[in-house]
């Protein structure tokens, strides 16, 4: 039982963390895309284009994935969540039928190039307020301010309208924004354009760090559990250097433009940073009652759904690293052509 | 949720049959070399490929709108049901992995491994929309669990996968989106070569799509027959509310149109054949079918009517689609093909909408006809509900959302169909790849 339960908790957390580092970046890549600015604004859109569309559809399975978990090993948690939190998720999700189908619209339109402007702009700003959204949702879990029974319309609103959860949305969205530039000056082969988004990337990790802090100090009042875990844990003090190492040697790699590193370094820094969050929650999944131990399904539901995992791991990461290699392997993405959509007289 | 669901099901049943015809006009190109059936490929992927977009997305707001609007019903069954969800996440994982690699891998894998890419996306999408069905097969006949003061205790995740109506239900729907999609492409292209009749890529596309359309046509009267009688024996409240049958008794009648009269207990305006239902569901006019006056009124499917009327429509439809197969093996079997007769090809233009009507047809009838309750016999869909306020603002915001996407998808597709090559083209392409 015990290995089970650990087992669908790691898969739960390894998700999540898959989909932040890809998925993430993907949403990252709409901001870049708003934000896309100078004489190579065209050129900057293009490589973000390319290096998402294959992908992306992909990576958003890993949502759906850790949704499934939740729900299949933690019901009472999913359930509890998807009551408080109908506000923000709902709008969270509006964002992700736009995101995603602006996406393909202005792919696959075959449309006349003001309608394409049109949809990559609504792409784009759903790309800023989706990953928003998503670190509201996740700063109302990590404070600890999803209401057992809520009642009235204010029982829906207030427990996220706290500074608290705002900062962990900036700090979702500046991570996304960090991992997708950091992605992308690695992807280009036009140096023009890998410098533009190094810069970028400078940037936005200094960003990240800044809220990084301010959200440790709202977190005092914001979210006692989440600074207590912070700060008196044994496993504290190594995360946070572990953290920070990543952060400067991925400034360094940044620096040196040696981007393949830099790119390791990002995805370990944020991904440390979201299993300092974990860890420092840990056994709650949402305080101050639901623990892992308690809002998980019964013992045999979970030996299965750990068999289940294990098995469909055995198929889906070899595809999906076959998926990145076809994709990723090569550094000129942005110099294919994106065959579907053109006619194939190219043939 | 209803609303999501009913614009999913279009988007998913596309995403099952659609890839299956990609890949056959890709298998016939690397057999043959012949371009047409190359282009054809590279079109209905695009088609494909925005349909799975949509599809992906609103399957995402799916998977959370079972708890934002349902949460009750997932805290109490998450962890019986959640087998297949898990199972239908992996299968769409690799349908989106390999959708990938064949929409932008043209140039980048050997032909084999993109058809193979492609025969992937064909397969997944079938099995991941057999998974989600399963799980609304075990709301109608729910296993895998014993009841326990009102709590689910001794729970048997495996038994889910296998409860009784799994079977004829995942069948069912299957085949309906095979012929749905065959009869919505082959009809769009009909329309097309109507207008161009010396159009090859028309002409190609009808032959793949018809094919496979017909095939599940002439198939599904025999599923339905099968699942009608798989319902009769589980549910037979529901097969009552189809057939809109009160009276309980032998020699019960099979209704054709007619109106539930709900006050007078019977149904009027309909066209009875005498003993037909009893035949048809137990082989035996002295069978005794139960009425819905054996049941209590408290437990009837709401609104009676709509069950009725969407179980006629369903059935109606697929009738309509499997005598126009029929009619397409006849002219085939002439020798001439269908292409010879341009009635037989208007008439395929205007059951373009038919598969689809039926399946939203057979959704209301399978949903509503389960009604009062969202695990059929155990929790009533009234307890299950959110306890949100304001939900008509939630409704009123995704059917705006729906609208736009829908009316968005219509027309992205309109101008596919109307950018498609010309007959000159063709040849010019003939001429030059051939």
């Amino acid at each position: 039982m015990h290995l089970a339960l650990w087992l669908v908790a790691g898969a739960l957390l390894a998700n999540l963390t898959l989909y932040v580092l890809t998925g993430g970046a993907d949403y990252g890549s709409g901001v870049w895309d708003l934000f896309a600015i100078g004489t190579r604004a065209d050129a900057q859109r293009e490589l973000l284009t390319h290096a998402i569309g294959p992908v992306w559809e992909a990576d958003h399975v890993w949502l759906i994935l850790a949704v499934v978990i939740l729900f299949n090993g933690f019901p009472a948690a999913f359930a509890r969540i998807m009551t408080a939190m109908h506000v923000p998720v709902t709008l969270m999700l509006i964002g992700v039928v736009m995101r995603g189908s602006a996406f393909s619209f202005r792919g696959y339109g075959l449309g006349d190039d003001r309608a394409r402007r049109r949809w990559g702009r609504m792409f784009a700003i759903a790309s800023l307020i989706t990953p928003l959204l998503l670190g509201v949702i996740i700063g109302a879990i990590a404070a600890g301010r999803t209401p057992a029974n809520p009642a009235r319309l204010s029982d829906f609103i207030t427990p996220w309208m706290t500074p608290f959860c705002f900062g962990v949305g900036l700090l979702a969205l500046a991570m996304f924004a960090y991992l997708a530039a950091v992605y992308a000056a690695a992807e280009a082969a036009d140096p023009a354009l890998a410098a533009d988004f190094r810069i970028r990337a400078m940037v936005s990790s200094i960003i990240v760090g800044l809220i990084a802090g301010a959200i440790l100090l709202l977190s005092i009042n914001g979210a006692p559990l989440i600074w207590n875990g912070l700060t008196r844990r044994v496993w504290t003090w190594p995360i946070f250097w572990l953290t920070t190492v990543a952060a400067l040697a991925a400034l360094w790699a940044l620096w040196m433009r040696r981007f393949a590193l830099a790119r390791i370094c990002a995805a370990a820094q944020v991904a440390l940073i979201l299993w300092g969050w974990a860890l420092a929650q840990y056994p709650y999944l949402l305080a101050p009652d639901l623990t892992i131990f308690n809002a998980a399904a019964p013992p045999r539901t979970l030996a299965i759904l750990a068999s289940a995992l294990a098995a469909g791991a055995v198929i889906l990461l070899p595809s999906y690293g076959y998926l990145l290699r076809v994709f990723k392997r090569h550094q000129r993405a942005d110099r294919i052509v994106m065959a579907a959509r053109r006619e194939p007289e190219t043939r | 949720m209803a609303m999501s669901l009913a614009f999913h099901i279009v988007f998913a049943c596309v995403g099952i049959a659609m890839p299956l015809m990609m890949v056959v006009a890709e298998w016939r190109y690397l057999r043959t070399g012949d371009e047409v059936d190359l282009l054809l490929a590279r079109r209905w992927s695009i088609g494909a490929a925005i349909m799975f977009a949509v599809g992906a997305v609103s399957g995402t707001v799916l998977s959370f709108e079972l708890g934002l609007l349902w949460p009750n019903f997932m805290r109490w069954a998450g962890a019986i049901i959640g087998m297949p969800f898990s199972l239908e996440g992996f299968a769409f994982f690799t349908e989106a992995i390999f959708l990938g690699i064949y929409m932008y891998g043209w140039d980048r894998v050997s032909p084999r491994a993109h058809l193979a890419a492609g025969a992937i996306v064909a397969a997944s999408g079938v099995i991941s929309g057999v998974f989600v069905v399963i799980v609304n097969s075990w709301m109608n006949t729910p296993v895998g669990f014993r009841l326990v003061n009102g709590r689910p205790e001794e729970i048997n995740p495996i038994a889910t996968l296998t409860n009784p109506a799994a079977l004829h239900e995942t069948v069912h729907m299957t085949i309906a989106a095979y012929c749905a999609t065959g009869f919505v492409v082959a009809g769009i292209h009909a329309a097309m070569w109507l207008r161009d009749r010396d159009n090859l890529f028309h002409r190609r596309a009808i032959a793949i799509a018809f094919t496979i359309g017909a095939i599940a046509a002439l198939l599904q009267p025999i599923s339905g027959d099968a699942s009608a009688r798989a319902v009769a024996r589980l549910q037979p409240v529901k097969i009552a509310a189809f057939e809109g049958l009160f009276q309980t008794g032998p020699h019960a009648p099979l209704a054709i149109g007619g109106i539930p009269d709900l006050k007078a207990r019977r149904l009027r305006y309909a066209i009875e054949l005498p003993s037909m239902l009893s035949v048809m569901t137990y082989h035996n006019p002295d069978a005794v079918m139960r009425g819905l006056d054996s049941f209590p009124e408290k437990n009837w499917p709401r609104p009676l009517i709509a069950v009725h009327l969407a179980f006629q429509i369903m059935v109606g439809a697929g009738f309509a689609m499997a005598g126009i197969a029929l009619w397409g093996f006849w002219l085939w079997l002439r020798g001439r093909g269908i292409f010879a007769s341009p009635w037989f090809m208007r008439t395929l233009m205007l059951a373009t909408p038919l598969g689809l009507i039926a399946v939203e047809a057979g959704w209301v009838v399978t949903e509503v006809g389960r009604q009062p309750w969202i695990i059929y016999g155990v929790m009533r869909t009234a307890d299950a509900v959110t306890p949100m306020p304001g939900l008509d603002i939630t409704f009123a915001l995704y059917s705006l959302l729906y609208l736009f996407l829908g009316v968005t998808v219509a027309f992205l597709m309109w101008r596919q169909v109307l950018e498609s090559p010309t007959s000159e083209e063709i040849v010019a392409l003939m001429a030059s790849g051939g």
